[in-house]
């Protein structure tokens, strides 16, 4: 190291004591290079994440149809869709999914993580519960239609009908059962990545704690609720994030399973923004709701962070 | 073994076949013929098993082109998508530049933009530039992954500085670094950010949906979705078959790589921690 400093004495003290050290030559103020490493992501970003935002902003507050001129309708296409009762239909389904796949996706995750933490022979479980994760969603859809099917093709109620003479509802026909149908098949397809979230998760919790926490005389539930629970809390807050915003943008497996065309039960915020873009090219209002589902996001994403400063646990 | 273990080992058995019935229902279906449907939808096993649904889900529609079109697709996008974002993760990481720690937040924050909300302007953009109907509409925007930036800074703040140093003093450049002591060093992490990459490729559905028309264009799951949208429901048998045609090959491979498939996707679901 003394060579090293008396080659570069203009060596500076690092401000960050604890994260990566400050190194001769490694660390140094360098921009050209700087530049240079970061110039393909930057303009990649810039071109096809910024630029349309800025564009999508400039849209939705203009009238524009693609083929003639762009015309300036301040907040008109906003108001329309706020007055619009597809829009608020569409509001309500995206809300009303996010309700049931978060919370019951998420409590399932966590039973059967910490259901496979404590027994041997794992891997096999996690397996078969991840396969779905990796199949198209578009798949996805088309086995469970057939599986939901009102028809006789619907396996699941031809067999209510005919063991328990239960008359169950058209699962994907009929509008108030449609969310419910797509919830269930979102949780399924989701399981088993939240799982082994979970379950990486758990297996970062020190088995000393727990044993302390036994020995001491708790039972498996109040290790549950004092232990498990605080130190799991930043892994299931992070991942209620991401499936609140994940529900939010849900549209390949609605598109395929229900086509909210014929169903109007299975519109979502996402699907109004296609239809209004790509059916009926009003490009305007398309933005226009688009960013309102922006705003939504951000206003759930924010109020999630502000309930995290008292329910999530870290260390030091 | 203890009641305690074959508990919960029946409970996640009975989970696993939840998960694991609509694949076999699946695969089931795609040998049943119209008939059979009708009068015994509750058979489990085809009577007779109809092979035929194979052959003319494949004459139907353009699988092989399909398959060939996902493939390059992804594979490109995860060779772009990994050498630009360790370039800029290293930069982030290791070269000290004025407004590094703002760019960075910046970098972070257009991540909570969904595509969905980009995606008319984006559309006219791609027109703009030629590149509808074309797979350049595919590959090049999905380039753009600031979690990846992100994953890969991790990774990369993890390895010695001491490493880098030694090369330094031998006279290697910034760029003899990255790519000769950095990025050996970051293999599980470019392993990992690979996977995920080529799964959110190949199974993207929103983008090719709306940016491609031509079918010989078409990727796997747009394919399989116009396929059973051209059909009614009488045709079940040969939807599957298209489904199965598109999902088994998927799973074989899942299968085969599951243990890295699974970690690489739970270490990215803790945000690389």
């Amino acid at each position: 190291m003394a060579v090293l400093t008396r080659l570069r004495p203009s060596r500076r003290p690092d401000p960050r004591p604890g994260l990566a050290r400050p190194a001769a030559g490694v660390r140094t103020h360098d921009g050209w290079w700087a530049a240079f490493f970061l110039t393909p992501q930057l303009a990649a970003l810039a071109v096809f994440l910024v630029f349309p935002l800025g564009f999508a902003v400039v849209l939705a507050f203009m009238r524009w149809d693609g083929l003639g001129a762009k015309e300036w309708a301040g907040l008109d296409n906003f108001a329309a869709q706020l007055a619009d009762p597809d829009f608020g239909l569409a509001v309500w389904n995206t809300v009303k999914l996010a309700l049931l796949t978060v919370p019951f996706g998420l409590a399932l995750a966590l039973l059967i993580a910490i259901a496979l933490n404590s027994v041997r022979g794992s891997g096999f479980y996690r397996v078969l519960y991840f396969m779905p994760v990796v199949t198209s969603s578009v798949a996805v859809a088309l086995m469970w239609q057939v599986i939901l099917a009102g028809d006789e093709y619907g396996v699941l109620n031809t067999s209510l009908a005919r063991w328990f003479g239960v008359d169950a509802p058209d699962w994907l026909g009929d509008p108030d059962w449609v969310i419910v149908a797509i919830a269930v098949v979102t949780i399924w397809s989701s399981l088993g990545l939240n799982v082994v979230i979970f379950l990486a998760g758990l297996q970062t919790i020190p088995p000393q704690i727990v044993e302390a926490a036994r020995v001491d005389g708790a039972s498996g539930l109040r290790i549950f609720r004092s232990v498990t629970l605080p130190m799991l809390s930043p892994t299931i807050f992070f991942s209620t994030v991401v499936a609140v915003i994940s529900s939010f943008q849900a549209f390949d497996q609605i598109y395929v399973l229900v086509n909210p065309k014929h169903n109007e039960g299975a519109r979502t915020i996402v699907y109004q923004v296609y239809e209004l873009g790509f059916q009926d090219f009003q490009f305007g209002m398309s933005s226009a709701a688009a960013l309102i589902l922006l705003v939504l996001t951000l206003l759930v994403t924010l109020v999630q962070f502000a309930a995290q400063k008292r329910l999530v646990h870290y260390d030091s | 073994m203890r009641p305690r273990q074959v508990a919960l080992h029946a409970a996640l058995t009975l989970g696993g076949l939840a998960m694991l019935f609509p694949f076999a229902w699946m695969l089931l279906t795609s040998f049943k013929g119209v008939r059979q449907m009708l009068n015994n939808p509750l058979d489990w096993l085809p009577d007779p098993w109809r092979w035929q649904n194979y052959p003319d889900a494949l004459a139907a529609m353009p699988f092989g082109t399909a398959y060939w079109n996902s493939l390059y697709i992804a594979a490109v996008t995860v060779a772009l998508t990994l050498l630009t974002s360790a370039m800029a993760a290293y930069a982030f990481a290791r070269i000290r530049f004025r407004g590094s720690e703002v760019l960075f937040v910046v970098f972070l924050a257009t991540q909570m933009v969904p595509a969905q909300v980009t995606i008319v302007p984006l559309y006219l953009m791609l027109a703009e530039f030629g590149w509808i109907d074309s797979h350049l509409s595919l590959i090049v925007p999905a380039v753009a992954n600031p979690f990846a930036v992100f994953l890969l800074r991790q990774f990369i703040r993890a390895v010695p500085v001491e490493l880098e140093e030694a090369a330094r003093m031998d006279g290697a450049g910034r760029w003899r670094c990255f790519w000769n002591i950095v990025l050996p060093n970051i293999r599980p992490g470019l392993g990992a950010l690979g996977i995920i990459a080529f799964l959110t490729s190949w199974n993207s559905f929103f983008f090719p949906l709306i940016f491609l028309n031509s079918p010989e264009l078409a990727t796997v799951p747009l394919l399989l979705s116009q396929f059973s949208g051209e059909r009614t429901a009488v045709d079940y048998g040969l939807i599957l078959a298209g489904s199965a045609i598109a999902v088994v090959p998927t799973l074989i491979a899942f299968l085969i790589g599951q243990r890295r498939i699974i970690n690489s996707m739970a270490a990215s679901g803790l945000g690389g921690r």
